[in-house]
């Protein structure tokens, strides 16, 4: 069976490590923050300049000068600490983030991403997405495999204008977990109950199969 | 006005000098922090064929949008407009010019701007669309662009509080792009909830020194939730 979004947010989650400070991106990679592991400590980082992203405010709590990069009411968690867009930026563009996650609508055999627009169709804009990309080392994208109608988002090249170049390396999808290296795309892990052969149907870009292919634990 | 004084009486006096054509800077993320009294102001003035930088255009009816509704805005450099249906369609007519430009880069030009920086390299947009007719350079093997520094003619910013001579504290994330925007105008106008007394505000607090800040106005705030986003009381108690 396909992953649902929040198992695709359940199995990101598992690469969380102890003192880890995280940017997530709007839709399934905000789901996420729901599945932190009980042992460790992470640090939500939100562009628009919140290090410490907490949960939803109660009705009483909500305060419209505490949102986050999704403009939705935020809290701040202990040790949280605000900022400029400028100094936000500036932790994302220099490094510093240890995780980035977010979503895309194609990615390509040599790690670039389109995200964030279709031409004549839908221009709102990258938002911080491209500074995340180029800024980041570690970054996961969460997408579905493919289409509806079962055109793959895993492609040889990209058709979209591009959000970055070359900077993605992980890839999670409802079916499968990838690696990116060397112009190809490698299958790491499996949805569970789906098959290689239907992970190789769906990709378009070359999917190297090595050994015995393990199903995604939850 | 006296000295370092800053304040202003009227909104009208505030946006003093803004003329058709010109190039305002706006602070704000999304309707949060955003100079909602002086944008109404420009609105009632009508001035025409302004180019905007702000990070967003605001909702349809509040915001920067309330300036599309007269075609007031020429041109919009922004990060992200999705949120605006009479945008969308001024856009797609060609009736409005927009330069999509990522985030952290706009957060930078206007720091650039306000620090006298021309511009600066950045690898955020390599191999995307915006880096179409930019400067190329490696540096340790890595490709830049090269983005140029924007200041503007007005900058508009909202703050929390402000003394008197200007000085300046935000509060939570409303504070967002206003500090750069405040440095990069050559009239910085900043409205605030509450302007107190010279020496009040304690000097290892203040975000943005007087120095930026041209005229100052207290003023009473909508400030609309964009995402009303909610737990459920019960679930309190975790972090």
């Amino acid at each position: 069976m396909a992953l649902s979004r929040e198992q695709i947010a359940q199995r990101v989650a598992q690469e969380l490590k102890d003192g880890y400070y995280v940017n997530l991106g709007i839709g399934i990679p905000t789901l996420v923050a729901n599945y932190v592991p009980q042992d460790i400590e992470v640090m939500l980082q939100s562009e628009n300049g919140l290090l410490g992203m907490g949960q939803f405010p109660t009705e009483e709590e909500i305060d419209a000068d505490l949102i986050n990069a999704g403009k939705q009411t935020v809290t701040m968690a202990t040790g949280a600490s605000v900022f400029d867009s400028a100094e936000s930026f500036a932790m994302i563009r220099g490094g510093h983030v240890d995780l980035t996650v977010l979503g895309a609508f194609e990615v390509d055999v040599n790690g670039n991403i389109a995200s964030y627009m279709i031409p004549g169709k839908l221009i709102k804009g990258m938002g911080g997405a491209m500074d995340l990309v180029a800024g980041a080392d570690n970054i996961i994208v969460t997408m579905t495999h493919a289409s509806k109608h079962g055109v793959s988002k895993l492609l040889n090249n990209c058709s979209l204008p591009l959000t970055g170049k070359g900077c993605i390396k992980k890839v999670l999808t409802d079916l499968a977990f990838i690696e990116i290296k060397e112009g190809k795309f490698h299958l790491l892990e499996r949805a569970p109950g789906v098959s290689v052969e239907e992970i190789i149907k769906l990709t378009e870009g070359e999917l190297v199969v090595t050994g015995d292919i393990p199903e995604m634990n939850f | 006005m006296a000295g370092f004084d800053k304040v202003v009486s009227s909104y009208e006096e505030a946006m003093a000098g803004l003329t058709d054509n010109m190039t305002v800077i706006a602070g704000g993320f999304g309707l949060c922090g955003i100079p909602e009294n002086l944008i109404s102001e420009i609105k009632r003035k009508g001035t025409k064929g302004l180019t905007l930088v702000s990070n967003n255009c605001g909702v349809d009816d509040f915001g920067l949008g309330v300036l599309l509704s007269d075609r007031q805005i020429k041109k919009i450099v922004a990060s992200y407009v999705g949120e605006n249906a009479e945008f969308e369609r001024q856009m797609m007519a060609g009736e409005l010019e927009v330069e999509l430009t990522p985030q952290g880069t706009l957060a930078e030009k206007m720091r650039a701007g306000g620090a006298g920086i021309p511009a600066f390299y950045t690898a955020t947009g390599v191999g995307t669309p915006v880096a179409e007719g930019k400067d190329e350079r490696t540096f340790n093997g890595r490709q830049y662009i090269l983005e140029e520094a924007i200041t503007g003619d007005f900058a508009i910013v909202k703050a929390w509080k402000a003394d008197r001579y200007g000085n300046l504290v935000f509060r939570k994330t409303a504070r967002n792009f206003n500090p750069m925007a405040a440095t990069a105008g050559k009239i910085t106008v900043v409205e605030v909830e509450e302007i107190v007394e010279v020496g009040e505000l304690d000097p290892d607090q203040i975000h943005t020194p007087g120095i930026y800040v041209d005229r100052l106005i207290q003023g009473t705030f909508e400030k609309r939730i964009e995402q009303r986003t909610v737990r459920p009381s019960s679930a309190q108690g975790a972090k």
